[in-house]
């Protein structure tokens, strides 16, 4: 437990120092992400430590939202001003990226022979 | 005796303890409610969390920055958390590489689609551009989201919130959009979720099915990766 979440942090700190040192527009947890995940292609294999310590945090992924979420007592003024152009461009939007990303993929993607049929 | 419990709370609201528990209590009490309204996507327990604990800092004249103060240990967990998300797209590797070209243009057209519509939309309706700018991200997983949000220039603040409002609308409207547009393939509805719609849409997916949600985790893995990339560079380039 103590040795997976080592390394998750690890990974995280060095994404971190990646992002600054080069200046590419990545966050650093996403460059820790891509390095954790080169290090299992490399591995081969998940470890079990890994694996429960990932479970263990990924299974509350929505808990850590809540702190950032909580910031719309900072923006309720600008929500009630703007709740127009807001809550059109959310709803529409999102929409509009479910239908396009599924029809592109429905569209170019034959499913293999062992994969259930649409 | 009213005297001393002011005092009690004004020593507690000034301690991580208090707002750290109020988090997780907050949480759980939003997920006992979601569970007994029947798992509606509408009833996100996110969402009940943030009304129950806004209303607690309205009542109590609390500060967002000293809850915060609290909360922060919580909030610190998304790196690691991000960071974990390798796993899950390490076990479907062996599906994605087998659709890996159709699955990138894919998830490149909802990316682009999702930002820049978001981004236009409000614009012609006369949002400010700070506020234009913090939807930019509003598909991307919140911990991701926020990072490109502060890069821009937008409020990460404000685009975590627009992040969990995009995750509550895309998982309960997008199965009936999909039906809609005659989406029928497992994978491609399980990507649309993912791309628009990220965590919460990927909870949506997997309970239409294991490859539906397997492919709304991947999917919501590449758009943090690809809208990182891209919304940067398209910034870079307009001169925004």
């Amino acid at each position: 437990m103590l040795a997976a979440l080592t390394l998750l942090l690890l990974c995280q700190l060095a994404g971190e120092v990646i992002a600054q040192l080069s200046g590419l527009p990545l966050p650093g947890p996403v460059i820790g992400m891509v390095l954790l995940f080169i290090g299992l292609v490399i591995r081969g294999e998940v470890p079990a430590a890994l694996d429960r310590a990932a479970r263990g945090l990924l299974d509350h992924l929505s808990l850590l939202f809540v702190p950032a979420g909580v910031g719309v007592v900072l923006h309720l003024t600008r929500v009630g001003d703007e709740w127009l152009p807001l809550s059109a461009a959310l709803v529409l939007s999102t929409l509009l990226a479910i239908v396009v990303t599924g029809w592109v993929m429905q569209r170019l993607g034959r499913p293999a022979a062992d994969e259930p049929k649409p | 005796m009213k005297r001393e419990l002011q005092e009690i709370w004004v020593y507690l609201a000034a301690n991580p303890l208090l707002w750290l528990t109020v988090t997780l209590v907050a949480y759980q009490a939003g997920l006992w409610l979601y569970r007994r309204l029947g798992c509606r996507p509408v009833a996100n327990p996110v969402l009940l969390a943030i009304i129950l604990i806004g209303a607690l800092l309205f009542a109590t004249g609390g500060s967002y920055d000293d809850y915060f103060a609290g909360a922060q240990f919580v909030h610190f967990l998304l790196g690691p958390a991000t960071v974990a998300l390798a796993i899950p797209l390490y076990r479907q590797f062996h599906r994605v590489r087998r659709a890996a070209l159709p699955l990138a243009l894919a998830i490149l057209a909802g990316s682009l689609s999702a930002a820049l519509s978001a981004m236009g939309l409000a614009w012609l309706l006369g949002a400010s551009w700070q506020s234009v700018i913090s939807l930019a991200p509003k598909s991307v997983t919140t911990p991701v989201a926020m990072g490109i949000a502060e890069k821009l220039g937008g409020l990460p603040s404000l685009t975590a919130v627009l992040v969990i409002l995009t995750g509550i609308i895309g998982a309960s409207l997008g199965p009936w959009v999909l039906r809609l547009a005659r989406v029928r393939d497992p994978r491609a509805r399980g990507l649309g979720l993912g791309v628009a719609a990220h965590g919460i849409g990927t909870a949506q997916a997997f309970q239409a099915g294991e490859v539906t949600g397997a492919f709304s985790s991947l999917a919501m893995g590449l758009n943090a990766l690809a809208t990182a990339i891209l919304l940067p560079l398209l910034f870079r380039w307009a001169g925004w």
